[in-house]
C-alpha cells in the first residue's frame, strides 16, 4: 500500500482558449491520513483544484490518481460517492430530514434500512449532536454551526478514504469556528481521513494542515511543507507576504496547551477560613491563590488585598475566574485568555472542568525561545 | 450558513391562510347573488328554458373537460419543455422561447380562439388547444423561474456527493420549485376555466352559451345566472391548486 492516496498528474484546467489557465500544469500528491491544505489568494485556482479531485470540474488535461487507479476516466458520480464533500455553504437539503440528509450517500450505495439508521446515530453522535434531538429536525431549525457539523456527517456518511473540504468553516462567527476547527481536529484524530482542505486564512491552514500548499495564480505552488517549516523557512516573498507578518504568533496556533509546562499555584477548596486562605496567600510566590469549588472546579482568584478589603465572605471576594483552557486548545487561546485575565494567568482543566494547573506569560515566552 | 435555505417567496403565515380562504369567500358571495337571482327574480318561461338543469348540467360538464383537458395539455407541454431549457446548454432556447410566448399572451384570448378556428374548424378541439396556447406561458415561466431559484450550492453538494443529473432533477430540484410550478399551473386552470366561456363561439360549448343565450334573447338573470356559474367554477379550481401548493409542498421548506 503506497503512502499515496491522491496524485494530480500534470493537470491543466482552462476555460476556452485565450483566457489564463485556471490550473495549470499542477502535479500534487495527498498522502494517506494526511490533511492537506491548499491556501491562497482569491482567485488562485485552490477550489478549482480541489474541484478537480472528485471531477465537478473535468481536467483539460492531466491524469488524476486514487489509490494508484487512474480515475481520469472514471464515472464522475459512482467517484463522488467514494469521496467526502463539503462546502462553505454546506448545500443541506432543505425539504430533507436531519437524517435524511445524512443518508444520501448510502442510500446512494444501496444499503440496508437499519444500517442506514444505525449509521446516521453514530455520525450524529460523533460530531456532538444528540441524535433523538435532531435525527428528525429540518436543516432550516439549525444555525450555521450546527448546519456545517451535518455537513460534515453527510460528508463521512459512507465512510470515504477521502474528504474534500472547500472552505468549510469560512462563513461561520469566529467563536465557533474555533470550536468547529478545534472539534474537526479531535474527529480527524479518529477518522484519519485523507483531506484536503481549501481555505484562504493561512491562519486556518497553519492550525489545520499536517501539510500546507500555499497556491499562487494559476494553482502555481510556491511552497508545500509542514506549517512549522514554511513559517520558520518562507520559500521566497511570496509566501513571506502571504504569511504576513508575526510568524511567531502564529506558530502558537501549532502548539497546545498540553504542550506547557503547568504553573502550579497556591489552591484553597470552598469552603474555607479567611485564615487559612491569608497563609496560603503568605506562602505563594505569585501573591495569589485559586479557590476552587467542592468538585475542584476553579471559582475565583484570590490576593490579599481583596481579602483585606472586604469583609465579604471569601467566596464573593478576588475576581472570577471566567474562561479556562483545555490541554487540546492552542497557546494562541492560550495567550489571549492570559492577556485578558486580571492575574496575567489562565486557568486550565480537564474536560469535566477540573482544574489542573495554570499558563503563565513566562512559561509560553520560555516555550517560543526554546523553538528558536 | 442559514442563507443556504432556498430563497424562494417566504410567506408570512397571514397570507398564507388569506390565500385559502380568499377564494372561498368569494364563490360563496357570488353563490348567494346566484340564488337570490334565481328566487327573487321574476323568471319568465324562455328564461327558465336556458336555465334548465339538463342544459346546464352538460355546459358544466363541457366547461370542466375544457379547462381540465387544456390545463392537461399545458402542463404536459411546459413542464418537461419547462425543465429541457433550464438544462446545461439551453440558455438561448430558453430566453427565445419565453420572448416568443410573452409574445403570444399579448393576444387576446378571443384572438386566439379565432385565429384558430380558421385553421381547425369548429369543435371542442380547437378550443382545448387555443387555450392551451394561451395559458401555456405562466406554466413555463414559473417552472423555469421555479428551477433556477433553487440554491445552487444545494445542486453542488448533490453533484459533489454522486447524484446523477437525473436523481438530482427528480430528488431534489422538482421537489424544491413544486411550489412554484404550481402556482403557474393554477394561474393557468384559472385562466382555462375562465376563457372557455368563449368556447360557444366556435362550437365548443360551456356555459358561454347560457351567457350567450342571455344576451341575444335579452334575459338579464340568465346573462348573470351564467356568468356566476363560471366564475365559481374558476374560484373553486384557484382553491383546489391552493390546496395543492400547499399540501405539495415539501415539509422543511
Amino acid at each position: 500500500m503506497s503512502n499515496v492516496l491522491i496524485r494530480l498528474e500534470n493537470v491543466s484546467k482552462s476555460y476556452g482558449a485565450g483566457s489564463e489557465p485556471a490550473v495549470r500544469n499542477l502535479t500534487l500528491e495527498v498522502m494517506r491520513g494526511e490533511v492537506l491544505v491548499l491556501v491562497g489568494p482569491s482567485g488562485c485556482g485552490k477550489s478549482t483544484t480541489l474541484r478537480l479531485i472528485n471531477r465537478l470540474i473535468e481536467p483539460t488535461s492531466g491524469r488524476m490518481f486514487i489509490d494508484g487507479e487512474d480515475v481520469t476516466e472514471a464515472n464522475p458520480s459512482e467517484l463522488r460517492r467514494k469521496i467526502g464533500y463539503v462546502i462553505q455553504q454546506v448545500g443541506l437539503f432543505p425539504h430533507r430530514t436531519i437524517a435524511e440528509n445524512i443518508a444520501t450517500v448510502p442510500q446512494l450505495l444501496g444499503w440496508s434500512k437499519e444500517k442506514i439508521s444505525a449509521r446516521v446515530d453514530e455520525l450524529l453522535e460523533l460530531v456532538s449532536m444528540d441524535p433523538e434531538t435532531y435525527r428528525d429536525r429540518y436543516p432550516k431549525e439549525l444555525s450555521g454551526g450546527q448546519a456545517q457539523r451535518i455537513g460534515v456527517a453527510r460528508a463521512l456518511a459512507a465512510d470515504p478514504d477521502v474528504l474534500l473540504m472547500d472552505e468549510p468553516f469560512g462563513a461561520i462567527d469566529p467563536i465557533t469556528r474555533d470550536r468547529l476547527q478545534n472539534e474537526f481536529l479531535r474527529l480527524q484524530q479518529e477518522v484519519k481521513k485523507t483531506i484536503v482542505f481549501v481555505t484562504h486564512d493561512i491562519d486556518e491552514a497553519i492550525k489545520m494542515g499536517n501539510r500546507i500548499a500555499i497556491l499562487r495564480e494559476g494553482s502555481e505552488i510556491a511552497q508545500l511543507d509542514t506549517p512549522e517549516a514554511i513559517l520558520a523557512h518562507p520559500a521566497d516573498e511570496f509566501v513571506e507576504s502571504f504569511l504576513g507578518s508575526g510568524a511567531i504568533l502564529k506558530g502558537l496556533t501549532l502548539k497546545k496547551v498540553s504542550d506547557i509546562d503547568l504553573h502550579q499555584v497556591p489552591t484553597l477548596t470552598s469552603p474555607v477560613l479567611r485564615e487559612e486562605a491569608l497563609k496560603a496567600l503568605q506562602e505563594s510566590p505569585d501573591q495569589v491563590a485559586l479557590l476552587l469549588d467542592g468538585v475542584g472546579r476553579p471559582l475565583r482568584w484570590i490576593d490579599e488585598r481583596a481579602l483585606n478589603r472586604t469583609s465579604q465572605p471569601i467566596e464573593k471576594s478576588g475576581r472570577p475566574v471566567t474562561v479556562d483552557l483545555q490541554p487540546e486548545d492552542t497557546l494562541q487561546d492560550a495567550l489571549t485568555v492570559m492577556l485578558q485575565s486580571s492575574v496575567g494567568m489562565a486557568c486550565v482543566t480537564d474536560r469535566k472542568g477540573k482544574y489542573l494547573g495554570c499558563t503563565t506569560i513566562e512559561s509560553l515566552a520560555k516555550l517560543i525561545m526554546s523553538d528558536g | 450558513m442559514t442563507t443556504a435555505i432556498s430563497p424562494g417567496k417566504t410567506r408570512s403565515p397571514l397570507s398564507e391562510r388569506l390565500d385559502l380562504i380568499i377564494s372561498p369567500i368569494f364563490a360563496a358571495g357570488l353563490a348567494i347573488l346566484g340564488f337570490a337571482v334565481w328566487t327573487y327574480s321574476d323568471l319568465d318561461k324562455i328564461t327558465i328554458a336556458i336555465l334548465s338543469p339538463d342544459k346546464i348540467q352538460r355546459q358544466i360538464g363541457e366547461t370542466l373537460i375544457l379547462g381540465l383537458t387544456s390545463s392537461i395539455l399545458v402542463v404536459l407541454i411546459a413542464v418537461p419543455v419547462g425543465i429541457l431549457v433550464t438544462r446545461k446548454g439551453y440558455p438561448r432556447l430558453k430566453s427565445a422561447l419565453v420572448n416568443t410566448l410573452g409574445l403570444g399572451q399579448a393576444l387576446p384570448a378571443y384572438g386566439l380562439i379565432v385565429i384558430f378556428f380558421s385553421f381547425m374548424g369548429s369543435g371542442i378541439v380547437t378550443v382545448i388547444l387555443a387555450l392551451a396556447t394561451f395559458s401555456l406561458l405562466p406554466v413555463l415561466r414559473n417552472t423555469i423561474v421555479g428551477l433556477e431559484q433553487v440554491d445552487k450550492s444545494v445542486i453542488d453538494a448533490a453533484r459533489g456527493m454522486g447524484l446523477t443529473a437525473r436523481q438530482i432533477l427528480l430528488k431534489i430540484e422538482l421537489p424544491l420549485s413544486v411550489e412554484v410550478i404550481l402556482g403557474g399551473i393554477r394561474t393557468a386552470v384559472v385562466i382555462n376555466i375562465g376563457f372557455s366561456a368563449l368556447a360557444f363561439l366556435v362550437g365548443g360549448g360551456g356555459l358561454g352559451e347560457t351567457i350567450n343565450s342571455g344576451l341575444k334573447l335579452d334575459r338579464g338573470p340568465a346573462i348573470l345566472i351564467g356568468a356566476v356559474m363560471v366564475a365559481i367554477m374558476a374560484l373553486l379550481f384557484d382553491f383546489l391548486s391552493a390546496l395543492a401548493q400547499k399540501y405539495l409542498k415539501p415539509k422543511g421548506l
